[in-house]
């Protein structure tokens, strides 16, 4: 299983690399010279030719490239044009937001989606199966923001049950914390609970069908128990390396949910960099975001051996 | 799969299988209305001067954030221009945003999807690497920041979810090409000295359009939901110039005193997405070789 294990790790090496040169690359292709941003409005020639220096600016671009990722390794990632803090302290500082957004909105979507899955297989073919599938079907179509809209029209312009905008971190206030977040995990959750749903119908039609659920149900036992105790535990191999996979969507999903809701996560934190040509934040962003994404397939990956059996002893 | 890539995709064979596909895509009900949907927006889309009652653009202060009424069945906006007319040319934003990236996502991805696979070697593994890479890379964040570096407008915002989505129909397309090519047809093609341009062409690219017809619908659905967030950011069409997204950005100061300048851009977003998904499902089923 290590080896299984190693050889996913090492085939995830060159994609990182890569994704630095993706990350870096997008600074290149850039419109304009950001150290006309930088130098200010007198754009004097000695701090142009400073700076030019100082960023290595008329180095040959795989010498740039090296000097970048030389820093990258050494955990810097640059500082940010706007508020002159490390790339690297302002992500820490928006991470863990985002972070504890992304599995609220998990655990809306796993509440959701798994037994809406489970009742819609069990019951294949039927009004409920139907309405099941409808109600998933919509969850995918409809737009993030505009749903996270018609939630504030509704429970906080109309009804005034919760804040519309706003983050409270839970040190300050646990209630107040989850308050402002119920929204906003609701609407980031809602496509994926959709997703998750289809994942865990299928998985499960596919196991109802096999010889053993057969042999269980001929056994007598009831509905429940094959369903729950003898099918959901192979459906669930598929559903949660899904799972992990959806984690990282949800890191993108953030960002529109985010900038509804105001609050200062990751996801905020790439739409001011944007707005505010801060490249070296918006470069930290996608290279972070990436190469989470990466571990999040790797972890996919040994999820799905660990919870195979068949893999596990291979 | 194996079994439609076991056959030819010779005219003969392709038309009663096309027949057949076309019956079953008329049985899915869902994907009928999806498709009957798609097409009343392309025709708001097509016909939005005819059918547009008032001039998109016209900015009225007398009728500010008037709500819907005889007059303005949709209400009005912040500048007092009609909603509906903004919707119906709205509709042209956001269908030409899904179909343009999508053509583009198939434009650059499908060759590479053939060249990679029908190649193999270092070939395969400098594109099949590229791809991964870009699929690591959150496809809105992703979107975002080609957009933001390219510049806001609803060209760039093409060519941002264009580019961001391609590297899914590499993937798609590499791993039909790798089924396709250990077919004996394809060996023998090969045996017989064809030209490996001809092989892809003739033999190979037929047997992968179906599974790329489908993974398209279902990304024009997600491209339109891309282009009205990028709109929605403020890095999509521009104003004045009308957007299902930009309303959205603009609706939302106001979603307590004009409630409705939020409610209808969004239902149409809603409605075109459901509609390609709906047909995208159809077509997978149609399409779905499994069943032949």
């Amino acid at each position: 299983m290590l080896r299984i294990i190693g050889r996913r790790a090492l085939v995830a090496i060159p994609t990182i690399i890569l994704v630095s040169m993706l990350a870096f690359g997008l600074q290149k292709i850039l419109p304009g010279d950001p150290i006309l941003t930088i130098a200010g409005e007198e754009r004097d020639p000695q701090v142009i030719a400073f700076l030019r220096e100082k960023y290595r600016l008329d180095d040959p671009i795989p010498l740039q490239y090296l000097a970048w990722i030389g820093q990258v390794l050494r955990g810097d990632l640059g500082i940010s044009l706007r508020t002159d803090l490390p790339v690297l302290t302002l992500i820490a500082q928006k991470l863990p937001v985002t972070i504890e957004l992304a599995a609220l909105a998990m655990i809306v979507a796993i509440v959701i989606g798994v037994p809406m899955g489970i009742l819609s297989a069990v019951k294949k073919g039927t009004a409920l199966d139907y309405t099941a599938n409808a109600v998933a079907l919509s969850g995918l179509s409809i737009p993030n923001f505009w749903f996270g809209i018609l939630l504030i029209m509704l429970f906080s312009v109309e009804l005034g049950w919760l804040p519309a905008s706003g983050y409270v971190p839970p040190g300050e206030s646990l209630s107040k914390n989850l308050t402002t977040l119920l929204m906003p995990a609701f609407v980031l959750g809602n496509a994926l609970a959709a997703s998750l749903m289809r994942h865990t119908r299928s998985a499960m039609l596919s196991v109802l069908k096999s010889d053993y659920i057969r042999t269980a149900r001929a056994k007598g036992l009831l509905t429940p128990v094959v369903v729950l105790k003898h099918a959901l535990r192979n459906a669930l191999i598929p559903i949660v390396t899904v799972t992990t996979l959806l984690f990282g969507e949800l890191l993108g999903g953030a960002v529109l949910t985010e900038q509804i809701f105001t609050i200062p996560g990751f996801g905020k934190l790439v739409v001011d960099a944007v707005f505010n040509r801060d490249y070296a934040v918006v470069q930290g962003v996608v290279l972070c975001t990436a190469v989470g994404f990466i571990a999040l397939n790797l972890l996919a990956d040994i999820l799905y051996v660990l919870v195979n059996p068949r893999l596990r002893h291979a | 799969m194996a079994d439609s890539a076991a056959v030819p995709a010779s005219p003969e064979v392709l038309a009663p299988r096309r027949n057949r596909a076309l019956g079953k895509f008329l049985r899915h009900r869902g994907a009928v209305f999806g498709a009957g949907v798609i097409l009343f927006f392309v025709l708001l889309a097509v016909f939005a001067p005819l059918i547009a009652p008032f001039d998109p653009l016209k900015t009225s202060f007398s009728a500010i954030r008037k709500a819907p009424s005889a007059l303005h069945w949709f209400g009005t906006d912040e500048l007092g221009r009609d909603l509906l007319s903004r919707l119906i040319y709205g509709a042209r934003a956001s269908l030409l945003a899904g179909v343009a990236s999508v053509a583009i996502a198939v434009g650059i991805g499908v060759p590479l999807g053939l060249l990679a696979g029908y190649y193999g070697g270092l070939l395969d593994m400098a594109i099949s690497r590229l791809a991964e890479a870009m699929l690591a890379i959150p496809f809105l964040i992703l979107a975002i920041a080609l957009a933001a570096f390219l510049g806001p407008s609803l060209t760039n915002a093409m060519i941002a979810i264009g580019l961001s989505v391609m590297p899914i129909f590499v993937r798609l397309t590499r791993g039909q090409v790798l089924t396709v090519k250990a077919e004996d047809y394809v060996e023998g093609a090969r045996a017989i000295g064809l030209p490996n341009l001809w092989i892809i062409l003739r033999y190979i690219l037929p047997n992968v359009t179906a599974p790329v017809i489908v993974q398209a619908t279902l990304t024009i659905a997600a491209a339109i939901i891309a282009e009205a967030s990028l709109s929605f950011l403020g890095l999509g069409q521009q104003p004045p110039n009308p957007s299902w997204g930009s309303m959205l950005n603009t609706a939302k100061n106001f979603m307590s005193q004009a409630p409705w300048m939020s409610i209808f851009p969004g239902m149409a977003i809603f409605l075109v997405v459901l509609a390609f998904n709906l047909t995208g499902d159809g077509l997978r089923d149609a399409l779905d070789p499994r069943d032949h």
